[in-house]
């Protein structure tokens, strides 16, 4: 509390900032015009330069254009919401930089071809292949996150359950807690030969390596979640009239709550990198084994294309994480930050 | 007074903690006390006459090496629900709300369903009305010293032990906080036992005065507060006895210098000796 309050004055000392809001950039419907100009202009560059490649242009210039318009819309509704405008008025010096930064890529590559083609492909080109390819990136999609999500549910709950009887029973402590600790820093994508043999099919193979790629952080977390909480939690619960197996549901696995996450954040992590690289090596199916095809083929638009899907969905799954993380321990706002 | 019913015995209690390197610290020695039924009184004396550790050993979150401690004849052995116990730091649990935490004792009992409507009571009782959905981060100390007697008393206990609960508040908190203690305790005859080391709220709320001494604790005297039940601070017979107590923790004090210097007079308990 006192760092945080010494942390607030020597903000308030430097700066124009008057106070620790979450968002502080200049509150400017200038800064907004400009952004949704820059956008503009590079829908403008791509309608009016002419090509040096040949590339379908198109559908780049329409997601341009639905990109204005969504800007456009968001600050109509935000004459009403004002937490909207705050937040549209914070973003609006990053969105400028994002309509310049494509302005700068178009002209290098589509409009100039000074960064050739097939390895430096421009924004107009990694559109138009995303929609061209839409079905393949779907079932390529499907195909991962449905790999991803029943390896991580089930690592998750595999973590959890052996967190906690490391983290309440010794013996369990005694015997698999050194397991954990030396097998758990072992990157999953090392078992990647093993599973291969070991599994009969590429997806039981991936399961595998995604379940030991959730499983040790949950597993490490949850244990020290459970072995950290407050004695004096337990004593309190004891002089309340709760036997063992209350102080376990309702202390040690609650008070072990915010470790869950710490530990399925970096379970998440490690998953999608087992996912892509396992799918690299084994699958025949999925965002990994796409982006090698993709590669065999020297398709570098394709490449780029999965990348830029990878980062939308993995992007998606982490803020759903985070809110739901913020949702259930809505109990420990303040707290930390 | 004496033909009152015994609630807790306390006889013959020695506690000895052994540090690391096995010297031991006599926190407990020969504790004799009997405690009434719906008597308020209060252990009161220096840090480390070993109160808190005699409180402890009330609630089963302690056991003492030679003696007995049994409530209404029964020997204490572990914490029970019918010894509500509030700690210094009022221990409620951040991920609960204020209403969830004082519910947990009727979870635990498996009683919640039948006894659920008596939370508002207790709500109400210590004064957190439209507080019920707070977490224990979004109140202040004093209202969370306020949830965490409410938790203890929704057990309906046979004694609520108060370890320090107004320690770490502010002088007007801890006031309004001694006024709500005294006034459950009026209304509902329940029997309290308070650590403290303020004169003026053991004063103010017990029925009796445990004077404690250091190294080794023991009670070295039990003075009664012969006071009318409406209790002014700024009343001549309290501050008469404010002295009266103030001068009986200053001899304590003076008992204990003494004892420092001839070890000579420490009984034979075994590891005594390295503790001086």
């Amino acid at each position: 509390m006192f760092q945080f309050y010494f942390h607030m004055s020597k903000i308030k000392k430097k700066g124009p900032v008057t106070g620790f809001t979450a968002y502080w950039k200049p509150q400017s419907g200038l800064w907004y015009l400009v952004a949704v100009i820059s956008v503009l202009v590079t829908l403008v560059v791509d309608v009016f330069v002419p090509d040096s490649q040949s590339v379908n242009t198109l559908p780049y210039q329409i997601f341009l254009g639905i990109f204005i318009a969504i800007l456009i819309v968001l600050w109509i509704i935000s004459i009403k919401v004002k937490t909207l405008r705050k937040i549209l008025y914070h973003q609006a010096q990053f969105i400028f930089a994002v309509g310049f930064v494509l302005s700068v890529w178009d002209i290098l590559t589509t409009k100039s071809n000074i960064l050739q083609l097939p390895f430096f492909p421009g924004p107009a080109q990694i559109i138009s292949v995303i929609v061209s390819e839409r079905e393949t990136f779907l079932i390529s999609s499907y195909y991962s996150l449905r790999l991803f999500s029943i390896g991580l549910i089930l690592g998750t709950i595999l973590g959890i359950g052996t967190g906690i009887l490391i983290g309440w029973y010794r013996q369990w402590y005694y015997w698999l807690f050194p397991v954990i600790k030396i097998i758990g820093i072992i990157p999953p994508i090392a078992w990647i030969p093993i599973a291969v043999v070991v599994f009969p099919n590429s997806f039981i193979a991936g399961l595998f390596l995604i379940v030991i790629a959730s499983l040790f952080p949950v597993a490490f977390m949850v244990s020290v979640g459970i072995a950290s909480t407050p004695r004096v939690y337990y004593e309190a619960a004891r002089t309340l009239g709760a036997n063992e197996r209350f102080l376990l549901t309702h202390v040690a696995i609650p008070n072990a709550v915010p470790d869950i996450f710490t530990g399925l954040t970096t379970a998440t992590g490690f998953s999608f990198l087992t996912l892509i690289v396992s799918e690299m090596i084994g699958a025949k199916a999925g965002l990994g084994w796409y982006i090698n095809w993709a590669k065999t083929w020297s398709a570098y638009d394709k490449v780029y294309a999965s990348i830029v899907i990878m980062a939308l969905v993995f992007s998606i799954i982490l803020t759903v994480l985070n809110s739901t993380k913020n949702y259930v321990l809505r109990w420990k706002k303040g707290i930390s930050k | 007074m004496s033909k009152q019913e015994i609630l807790i015995n306390i006889s013959g209690v020695n506690r000895v903690y052994y540090d690391t390197t096995g010297k031991a610290t006599i926190a407990l020695q020969d504790v004799n006390l009997d405690i009434r039924k719906g008597e308020f009184i209060t252990f009161i004396g220096p840090s480390g006459c070993g109160k808190t550790t005699l409180l402890r050993l009330i609630a089963g979150l302690d056991t003492p090496q030679s003696g007995i401690v049994s409530i209404e004849g029964q020997p204490v052995e572990k914490p029970g629900f019918e010894r509500g116990f509030v700690f210094q730091q009022a221990a409620l649990f951040p991920w609960k709300t204020v209403e969830d935490n004082i519910a947990i004792g009727l979870k635990a009992r498996n009683v919640y369903k039948e006894k659920k409507q008596n939370i508002k009571d207790y709500i109400d009782l210590i004064g957190l009305t439209g507080f019920e959905k707070a977490y224990p981060h979004e109140i202040s100390g004093g209202m969370a010293q306020r949830v965490a007697i409410a938790r203890a008393l929704i057990n309906e206990p046979k004694v609520l032990l108060l370890d320090e609960p107004l320690g770490a508040l502010d002088a007007f908190t801890r006031i309004e906080l001694q006024n709500t203690i005294r006034d459950i305790w009026k209304r509902t005859g329940i029997t309290i036992v308070l650590v403290t080391h303020d004169v003026d709220e053991a004063i103010f709320l017990s029925d009796r005065i445990a004077i404690m001494t250091a190294r080794p604790g023991r009670i070295s005297e039990v003075i009664p507060v012969n006071l009318k039940s409406e209790r002014d601070r700024n009343d001549d017979d309290f501050i008469i006895l404010r002295r009266k107590v103030l001068e009986k923790l200053e001899l304590a004090g003076k008992h204990w210098s003494s004892r420092l210097i001839d070890p000579l007079e420490l009984p034979n308990i075994s590891g005594v000796g390295e503790a001086i």
